[in-house]
């Protein structure tokens, strides 16, 4: 996994809610053997019409927008547990989600595949995809160490929340198998240390 | 300190506590099926992590493998690539695979029990939310996602913070022909499907003591549908009488040491739960689900209540159902006995026993599925399979089958099977499938009469409920 200490981007807005995984990954792409490749069926059936051309209207399609963040509507990721959805999204080339709400198995399937879910108020959102729908060039900063988000050249900042064990992770570039593997001599010790 | 059963197996697990983290938990044994492996495997591959410790993994193809001619090529190419790809892996890797063929093969859920590697006291995780079903044995299992499964492959441990306890007791005598079956769909239909959120479950007193271990796994099986992570049973006599002598267990010296220890497993007299709920049996009746969550049953003889709200609407609507009226006398075609839920030997037994000299109706079309390779022998040694095919039931190969119709066992669209599997969810046995759980006992009788019919009325000559 990349470190993540600052990100400068500009963002991407969706301004739907209750976004759910089966609209960011639709089950019938769930047959893969691999994780790469699904970001190009991520939103499928929202960036593609039905006759499979683009469907010009959709912000991901919309050359005005670009961005490594995604900047989304009440209650990210509610559905199924299935990790694809983070998978989707990181292949696609997001690092950073933000929304009012994050469904909780989403929230941590995203952080253990490196996608970091900032949680701000309904105000903060909406003032965001206000901004970035005027200006279209808006810079977000997003801090992690001091666990902030900025609208670049404005005073708008506001702190978010994340688990201390999960920032060191974040940070370090660490994931939870590289922090079991750093952990093995213990596990080792443990091992050899039980009677049953 | 008084412990729980839970604790007391969760605690000799962790091997260490991040500081306002989680902890590190180590698991015992890793089942691994061609579904939710495959980007595990690559994930470790990629980063050039070698498997920590693999003869602690058990692998098994079964959740899109064919039933009928499991000998040729699989049909269905997807599928196809997905059991070639686990052969592949475990080959490569050198975890033991007892796929497609091999006499061992079958449900993950009821493989491992069976094979004695389940055993007390263990963690076990599958990348499958039924791996609950291992808790009858005083075990903590659960299902895991495919990120926890690399985890395991690279470490042998996960990061979790410790879940809350919850005890479900249950007392008294059960009535003829109230299978375990019939128990759990009661505790769900009481409970509701959330009310074990954040929860591992135990289930205590005298109708779980005197159940069989088949039984147990059926109840702990569907602990996750009322939304607990797990469910446990202590372990007892009977368990270690299951256990013993089974491929993997241990043997000997060895194995009575290790009863010594699942002895000092149970809950302590006055360990405390943090939530406890208790039921009499003799309010049990052979049940059946009538809605599109397993929380939607009835007993056999009610009649589905009524209630104003959107989504018990939509559900009733999906199931062709009205609001009031009763199950009794519906027309069914379809039945499916099998599912890691109800596919082991006793559930054969019992579904034979009923059958016996009886003919399946002729609208019907009945379908049993045997777990695994070992009870599809054993069906065949004990004479059960000529019952079931003298009354016109089609007999299959092992596998997860028509329980969610990965393969070609699919339910067609707007028909009602009665199925002794774990979810009646929208779709779950085929497009537009309408699914009613209940226990093999009401499957059976179902098949027979070709409608729902209350079996408590006819079974006093039965032997085995
Ligand atoms: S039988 Fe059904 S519930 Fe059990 S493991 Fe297979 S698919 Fe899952």
């Amino acid at each position: 996994m990349e470190k993540f200490v600052t990100l400068t981007s500009r963002a991407i807005p969706l301004s739907i809610e209750n976004i759910d995984t089966d609209q960011i990954i639709p089950a019938r792409f769930l047959k893969a053997t691999s994780k790469a490749g699904f970001g190009e069926n991520l939103f499928r059936d929202w960036r593609f019409n039905k006759d499979g051309s683009e469907n010009k209207d959709f912000a991901l399609n919309q050359d005005i927008y670009e961005g490594k963040i995604l900047v989304a509507g009440d209650n990210f990721g509610c559905g199924s547990s299935r990790e694809h959805a983070a998978w989707a999204l990181t292949d696609y080339g997001f690092k950073v989600i933000v929304s009012s709400y994050f469904a909780d198995i989403f929230k941590g399937n995203a952080l253990n595949n490196g996608l970091l879910p900032i949680q701000v108020s309904p105000e903060t959102l909406k003032k965001l995809l206000k901004t970035i729908k005027k200006d279209p060039e808006t810079e977000l900063v997003i801090n992690l160490e001091k666990q902030y988000l900025t609208i670049e050249g404005t005073d708008v900042k506001e702190s978010f929340e994340i688990d201390a064990y999960k920032k060191m992770c974040m940070m370090n570039g660490y994931d939870d198998i590289d922090f079991l593997v750093s952990n093995k001599d213990k596990i080792e010790a443990f091992e050899a240390s039980r009677t049953f | 300190m008084s412990k729980t059963l839970f604790d007391k197996v969760w605690d000799s697990h962790v091997v260490d506590e991040v500081k306002d983290g989680p902890q590190i938990l180590y698991i015992d044994k890793h089942l691994i099926h061609e579904v939710t492996s495959p980007q595990a495997f690559a994930e470790l591959e990629e980063r050039n992590i070698p498997l920590f410790r693999k003869d602690q993994i058990v692998a098994t193809a079964d959740h899109n493998v064919p039933t009928k001619d499991q000998h040729l090529p699989i049909q269905d190419l997807l599928s196809k690539k997905q059991v070639e790809m686990l052969t592949e892996n475990c080959k490569k890797h050198d975890v033991t695979l007892y796929g497609l063929g091999h006499p061992y093969q079958g449900i993950v859920h009821v493989m491992a029990p069976e094979l004695g590697i389940t055993q007390p006291g263990m963690t076990m995780v599958c990348g499958d939310s039924h791996t609950s079903t291992h808790g009858a044995f005083g075990t903590i299992a659960f299902g895991i996602g495919t990120s926890q499964v690399a985890q395991v492959f690279a470490s042998q441990c996960l990061l979790l913070s410790k879940p809350k306890s919850m005890r479900i007791s249950v007392n008294g005598k059960l009535k003829k022909g109230v299978l375990p079956k019939d128990v759990i769909l009661y505790i769900i239909a009481k409970l509701g499907t959330n009310s074990g959120t954040g929860y591992f479950a135990e289930y205590a007193g005298d109708v779980f003591e005197n159940m069989s271990m088949e039984g147990r796994m059926t109840v702990c099986n569907m602990s996750i549908e009322m939304g607990a992570r797990g469910g446990m049973i202590a372990p007892d006599e009977t368990t270690f009488e299951y256990v013993k002598g089974r491929e993997f267990a241990p043997k000997g010296a060895e194995f009575e040491k290790k009863i010594a220890y699942w002895k000092t497993l149970p809950t302590d007299a006055d360990a405390v739960f943090d939530k406890e709920y208790s039921f009499d049996a003799e309010d049990i009746e052979p049940m059946v689900t009538y809605g599109t969550n397993p929380g939607m049953g009835i007993k056999i003889s009610e009649n589905i209540p009524s209630k104003d709200d959107v989504s018990f609407e939509k559900s009733l609507e999906y199931m062709g159902f009205q609001k009031g009226e009763k199950l009794l006398g519906k027309t069914i075609n379809y039945v499916f006995i099998g599912s890691c839920t109800n596919s082991r030997i006793e559930d054969f037994r019992i579904a034979a026993d009923y059958i016996k000299g009886k003919q399946k109706a002729a609208n019907v079309n009945a379908l049993i599925v045997p777990g695994s390779q070992q009870v599809a022998k054993q069906i065949k040694e004990e004479g059960i399979q000529d019952i079931f095919e003298a009354a016109g039931f089609e007999i299959r190969q092992s596998g997860c089958s028509a329980c969610l119709g990965m393969n070609e066992d699919k339910i067609p669209a707007g028909e009602y099977c009665v199925s002794t599997s774990n979810r009646n969810f929208e779709g779950r046995q085929g497009q537009g499938a309408r699914t009613i759980l209940a226990s093999p006992l009401v499957a059976a009788a179902t098949a027979i009469s070709g409608k729902i019919v209350d079996v408590s009325e006819e079974i006093e000559e039965l032997e085995l409920v």
